[in-house]
């Protein structure tokens, strides 16, 4: 029984994950190195992956302010009701259910052009919507509840003793975060940060329909492997997936990391 | 930590731009969406929810999202089973591969399973000389929907074995219990609120799925058009509300799921 389960988690295992990390790997190399730095060195490669680069960096950036700033009012202000708390957190978890597509419709819907937010926008000279401001607010809307969710179980598991007995202490505000909370959620926020890096490198569906997919203007490195799929040039949506995909082991590596440490504290 | 809130002025302005951020980032776009679908009333709602396709699209969607996390169940239930309770060779690396499908970006799942499985591959010959086809009908679909979802029954199920009370178990043996008894009535009930849980959570975010799903379905209407795709080329052929009917429906759905899940873990840890 035992070593039937064994044999078989194995099997599924290599089925369902290691074998398609192989086939991207060979995929992209089955031409030889050619067609593979040829589709990586197209113009249209370069700022696809450019782009992403710009919009992981400002999501995480920005979800990990947020993010940390409302686990902790989540968590201990005092100026929110426990009723009120609870409809937060509850409200926190939406982007989860919600379908990437519908999270990019909702963006088009409320500040696409020929809505009035977005007119309004378009008069001081900001575009959202087919442009970078949105592809940004649907990464954000999809990575929202990442952080959070990292850092309240720790936040409430740590309780609230010592950053009182802290503040009785005298000390200011600032000072019991960096000394006394942060320590403690370090390592929370961190395995939050390769989670959101992950999501928001591989975010399709949302940044899809916001973005219109303009080549060269609002394309990323996943529509862009959409674009060379639907185009039937895969081998060079097999370049750009091996980028990605090199990518994605990495975070996974970081992430097996950043839980050992977690743990540890 | 009140001291961090004391300083009234900063403190203040702190606190509204944190909240009005969240309200206007999740908030307001889900109200949005909710009054786009009926900003027309109630009949243009109907109208664009009863057409055929949008209808066909949506039970299709379920369907198939149903049979992952069916399938997600049984493989997943043991996988987590053994990685938790067996030692064996290369367990921690099988562990940690687990999370792969949450950190490979969906398109990138979608052609892979193009690649291994679509016309041309070993598999995809195979099938099409045994007589039926994979990629672009639905067997595909439950394909991208399994690989995707693959890590929630899984990450649902470990925590709870790693926090189950051996003594429990021994006990049950001690009373004279058979292995497979034992299972039944002492192990597997501890482990249900984690497998249930995980499944809910699988199965809206194969109701959800749309990258993985849109380079392999065919996307052929009342066939192999999923929910999520349908709103894709609502949008794309400018109906914005046609597509906000379909996705009102999706999301009240997926809110439910997760509202059930919710509940389950409060009920789990006490709260």
């Amino acid at each position: 029984m035992r070593r039937l389960l064994i044999s078989l988690t194995y099997v599924v295992i290599t089925l369902l994950l290691i074998v398609p990390l192989f086939k991207i790997l060979t995929g992209a190399w089955a031409d030889g190195p050619g067609p593979f730095i040829d589709a990586l060195k197209r113009p249209q490669s370069l700022h696809a992956l450019m782009m992403t680069g710009i919009i992981v960096v400002v999501v995480t950036v920005v979800n990990t302010l947020f993010g940390v700033m409302l686990a902790l009012y989540l968590v201990r202000a005092p100026w929110l009701g426990p009723k009120v708390k609870r409809l937060l957190n509850s409200l926190v978890d939406l982007p989860f259910a919600v379908s990437p597509v519908i999270g990019g419709l909702m963006i088009v819907l409320l500040l696409g052009p020929g809505t009035v937010m977005g007119a309004l926008f378009e008069g001081i000279g900001v575009k959202i919507v087919y442009a970078m401001p949105g592809m940004i607010l649907a990464t954000l809307f999809v990575t929202f509840p990442i952080m959070v969710r990292e850092v309240m179980p720790v936040l409430q598991e740590i309780g609230a003793q010592q950053e009182e007995a802290a503040s009785t202490l005298g000390a200011y505000s600032w000072y019991t975060f960096w000394k006394v909370t942060w320590p403690s959620i370090r390592w929370g926020v961190i395995y939050g940060v390769v989670l959101t890096v992950a999501r928001s490198l591989g975010e399709f569906g949302a940044v899809l329909v916001v973005s219109g997919n303009i080549m060269n203007k609002t394309q990323t490195a996943t529509t862009l492997v959409y674009q060379d799929v639907e185009n039937f040039n895969v081998v060079a949506a097999n370049g750009i997936a091996l980028v990605l995909a090199v990518f994605s082991v990495g975070l996974l590596l970081l992430m097996e990391w950043a839980k050992k440490r977690k743990e540890v504290h | 930590m009140n001291a961090l809130f004391r300083g009234k002025g900063w403190s203040f302005g702190f606190r509204t731009a944190i909240m009005l951020y969240f309200f206007c980032l999740i908030v307001l776009p889900i109200i949005g969406i909710y009054t786009q679908s009926l900003s027309l009333g109630w009949q243009p709602f109907w109208e664009s929810v009863s057409d055929s396709i949008a209808w066909k699209a949506v039970l299709l969607t379920v369907k198939l999202a149903a049979i992952a996390t069916l399938i997600n169940i049984v493989i997943g239930t043991m996988i987590g089973w053994v990685l938790i309770r067996y030692q064996f060779p290369g367990r921690r690396l099988l562990n940690s591969l687990i999370d792969l499908p949450f950190a490979l970006p969906t398109a990138v799942g979608g052609l892979l399973i193009l690649l291994l499985l679509g016309p041309g591959s070993l598999v995809g010959g195979l099938a099409d000389r045994a007589g039926f086809q994979i990629v672009f009908h639905e067997p595909a679909i439950v394909v991208a929907m399994v690989f995707v979802t693959f890590p929630f029954v899984i990450r649902g199920l470990q925590p709870l074995l790693e926090e189950m009370d051996q003594s429990e178990e021994e006990a049950s043996y001690t009373l004279g219990a058979s292995k497979f008894r034992t299972f039944v009535s002492v192990i597997f009930p501890t482990m249900l609120p984690g497998i249930l849980s995980g499944a809910m959570l699988a199965f809206s975010r194969g109701l959800a799925e749309f990258g993985a799903v849109v380079l392999i379905a065919g996307n052929i209407p009342g066939k192999t058009l999923v929910a999520s795709v349908f709103i894709f080329g609502e949008i794309e052929s400018n109906n914005p509300q046609g597509a906000a009917a379909v996705s009102v429906i999706l999301l009240t759905l997926s809110f439910l799921i997760l509202w059930t899940v919710n509940k389950l873990q409060g009920r789990r840890s006490g709260h």
